[in-house]
């Protein structure tokens, strides 16, 4: 995903398009995020403006929730699954794995399931997913991605 | 001219081990590919099939390499008399589908998901046409049925909706909990991806019983591929009438919306899943007022899992009773059992409550993928207690688990071998707990982060006897000290871990590490 540039204007289009909707606080933070690739601080007061609530309000919102990022995003991040039924198939080896080959522009990060339970350890990677990760498809996973 | 029907699934677990490559090879043949959902055999995918005279016949769990062969076998033309390893046969002979009760489940797999043709050829809308045909009587066939909420707690839907329909108010609302986010849990996922039309027709029956006009499915970030499906399918339903100004015809009003979670785990607790549909963090509330009489945007409002929902269409259009027989104690009609983790044989396995523990793990999962022995089964996700083998005889359903102070949850099974560290299991129901903490009460915030410190401390063989009656201590507390299940369950996983695998605790490390 190619993150685009900051602008206010942007912000406040999208805050003001969905600004209808009941509850619309979190569409309108994962399009902002969809849009910048991250929640910039500087929208945080505009989407307060145009909701009409305080700027600690929408921060409250922005850093309770896990996939809400305050920075730009990795180059790449690999969301390994580090739940339990990817531990009973060794994804915490497989971790220490995936951190000593990922390079600088690929971030290792651990989500609490991707309700692949079955076809354990499986991982995320562009959205795409991946199942009965070993050190081999894992090291061609993020070969193939730097 | 077009080639033989062949079905790969679109299911994100046939996906994760390469689907889509299969179909598109599969597709440069002429054959006429439809992707269908998962049939449940996790282990057996990608599971593609063929048809062949009405028949489905099986190939799996195929890789690229495969495909070659098995063309040169003619399986697109024959696919009946094909002899190979992978090949399986007619798909719903197979043992694991002969041996299941299928109410909710019925057409997951079985149909395209996005076809409506399919859905209506499958008895799809049959439970809303009977439900509209009677709507005054909707919430008595619920009641009867039996049906609890399969998200976990197991409150009688029945009464949760008669809540909800005697409450007075403008506006009423229903809300999916589709924020499976227990460790060892698929169903909803599979159910959304696999026949997303049930899910709708459930909430729109719900919404006729109770006089509510708008409906939210509260869906978790981590589910995009079933984000596609639901959005999809709601736009088909639309379109064709069923949700809108007028469903089916009729004087009711409903709509639905798909929303997207953010990442937190606490927002599968029903009120914190209101709190964040209302655009604010995801933090328990505190109850009473329940969420029947005072929910989102303080309206009475249903919060029910995707299976009871989806449980729904089948009660009303085959009849309480036909629910209501199967079952076990007050565990009435079927759960959407899911096998996985450490498991030769995973995926979803739908049966009447009663079989047990050890019947699910050995009979049906065949044991480890390990090939090693079991020794732990978690039951019930992150907040489930951890069953060894001398407990295999209790059967799944809600109170035999609770009399063994267990909890049967969404229904998921992981199983482990005899790798597994339970000290290590305990810590980490701890720092889960930690992590997903909504923060509101105390005994959930500080209580998981000195219980992490306290079991790494009992690791590294500090004093362990008094830092176990630490732990046991702060059980206690959190049990009964917590708002919601989180904090309040989190005793489960480390207090089944310290009673039945003790012998985890008081080694050494170095001698743990020997052993």
């Amino acid at each position: 995903m190619v993150a685009g540039l900051y602008s206010e204007t942007h912000v406040r289009e999208i805050a003001s398009s969905l600004s209808g909707l009941e509850g619309p606080l979190l569409p309108i933070l994962h399009a902002i995020q969809d849009q910048f690739g991250h929640i910039p601080e500087e929208a945080v007061p505009v989407v307060a403006e145009v909701l009409n609530l305080t700027r600690a309000e929408v921060h409250g919102v922005v850093t309770f929730y896990h996939d809400f990022r305050r920075e730009p995003d990795a180059l790449k991040t690999l969301k390994l699954c580090g739940a339990e039924a990817c531990q009973s198939m060794g994804v915490r080896a497989l971790k220490a794995e995936a951190e000593n080959l990922a390079g600088p522009d690929v971030e290792i990060e651990t989500v609490y399931c991707l309700g692949l339970c079955a076809t354990a350890p499986a991982a995320m990677l562009d959205g795409k997913v991946y199942g009965r990760l070993d050190k081999k498809k894992l090291a061609d996973l993020i070969g193939a991605r730097t | 001219m077009s080639g033989p029907n062949v079905y790969v699934p679109g299911d994100a677990a046939a996906l994760s081990v390469g689907a889509d490559a299969l179909a598109n090879l599969l597709a440069a043949t002429g054959a006429n590919i439809i992707r269908n959902g998962s049939r449940g055999m996790l282990w057996l995918e990608p599971l593609v099939e063929v048809e062949q005279d009405g028949e489905r016949y099986g190939f799996g769990p195929l890789d690229e390499d495969d495909i070659s062969a098995l063309l040169d076998t003619g399986f697109l033309t024959d696919p009946k008399s094909v002899t190979h390893d992978k090949a399986l046969g007619p798909v719903k002979e197979l043992d694991w589908m002969q041996k299941q009760t299928r109410f909710t489940f019925v057409r997951c797999g079985v149909t395209d998901p996005l076809s409506l043709d399919d859905y209506l050829a499958h008895g799809g809308f049959d439970g809303l046409k009977a439900a509209l045909a009677a709507s005054e009587t909707i919430i008595d066939t619920v009641k009867q049925s039996g049906l609890r909420g399969r998200g976990g707690a197991g409150f009688p839907a029945g009464i949760k909706w008669q809540t909800v329909a005697d409450a007075k108010a403008d506006r009423k609302y229903i809300v999916c909990n589709a924020d499976e986010g227990d460790s060892g849990t698929f169903a909803d996922r599979m159910l959304m991806e696999g026949d997303p039309f049930c899910l709708i027709e459930g909430m729109i029956i719900a919404g006729i019983a109770v006089g509510a006009e708008k409906g939210f499915i509260y869906l978790r970030s981590e589910y995009p591929h079933a984000q596609i499906a639901l959005e999809a399918a709601i736009a088909i339903a639309r379109e064709a009438g069923y949700l809108g100004d007028k469903i089916a015809g009729s004087d009711h009003r409903f709509d639905l919306e798909v929303r997207m979670g953010a990442g937190a785990y606490v927002c599968g607790e029903e009120t914190s899943l209101l709190e964040s549909l209302e655009g604010k963090r995801g933090q328990v509330r505190a109850k009473p007022p329940l969420p029947a009489h005072h929910g989102l945007f303080g309206k009475p409002t249903i919060v029910n899992n995707v299976l009871t929902l989806a449980t729904i269409p089948f009660i009303l259009a085959k009849g309480a009773k036909a629910y209501e027989e199967i079952g076990f104690g007050k565990s009435r009609g079927t759960m959407p059992i899911q096998l996985a983790g450490n498991i030769k044989q995973g995926g979803l396995f739908e049966t009447g409550f009663g079989i047990t523990l050890g019947e699910l793990v050995d009979e049906i999962g065949g044991g480890t993928a390990s090939g090693e022995p079991v020794r732990a089964v978690q039951v019930g996700g992150p907040l489930g207690a951890y069953f060894p083998r001398d407990l295999f005889d209790t059967p799944f359903d809600y109170e035999s688990f609770a009399a063994k102070d267990g909890l049967i949850g969404h229904g998921g099974v992981v199983v482990f071998d005899d790798s597994v560290d339970m000290a290590e299991q305990a810590k980490f129901a701890f720092e889960f707990c930690a992590i997903e903490s909504c923060g509101k009460c105390t005994p959930c915030r500080i209580g998981a982060v000195r219980g992490a410190e306290t079991v790494a401390a009992i690791i590294a063989g500090d004093r362990p006897d008094d830092h176990l009656n630490l732990v046991e201590d702060l059980c206690e507390t959190m049990k009964f000290g917590s708002l919601c299940a989180l904090g309040g369950f989190t005793p489960y996983p480390v207090m089944s871990a310290l009673t039945h695998f003790p012998e985890d605790f008081r080694t050494a490390p170095a001698e743990r590490k020997a052993s």
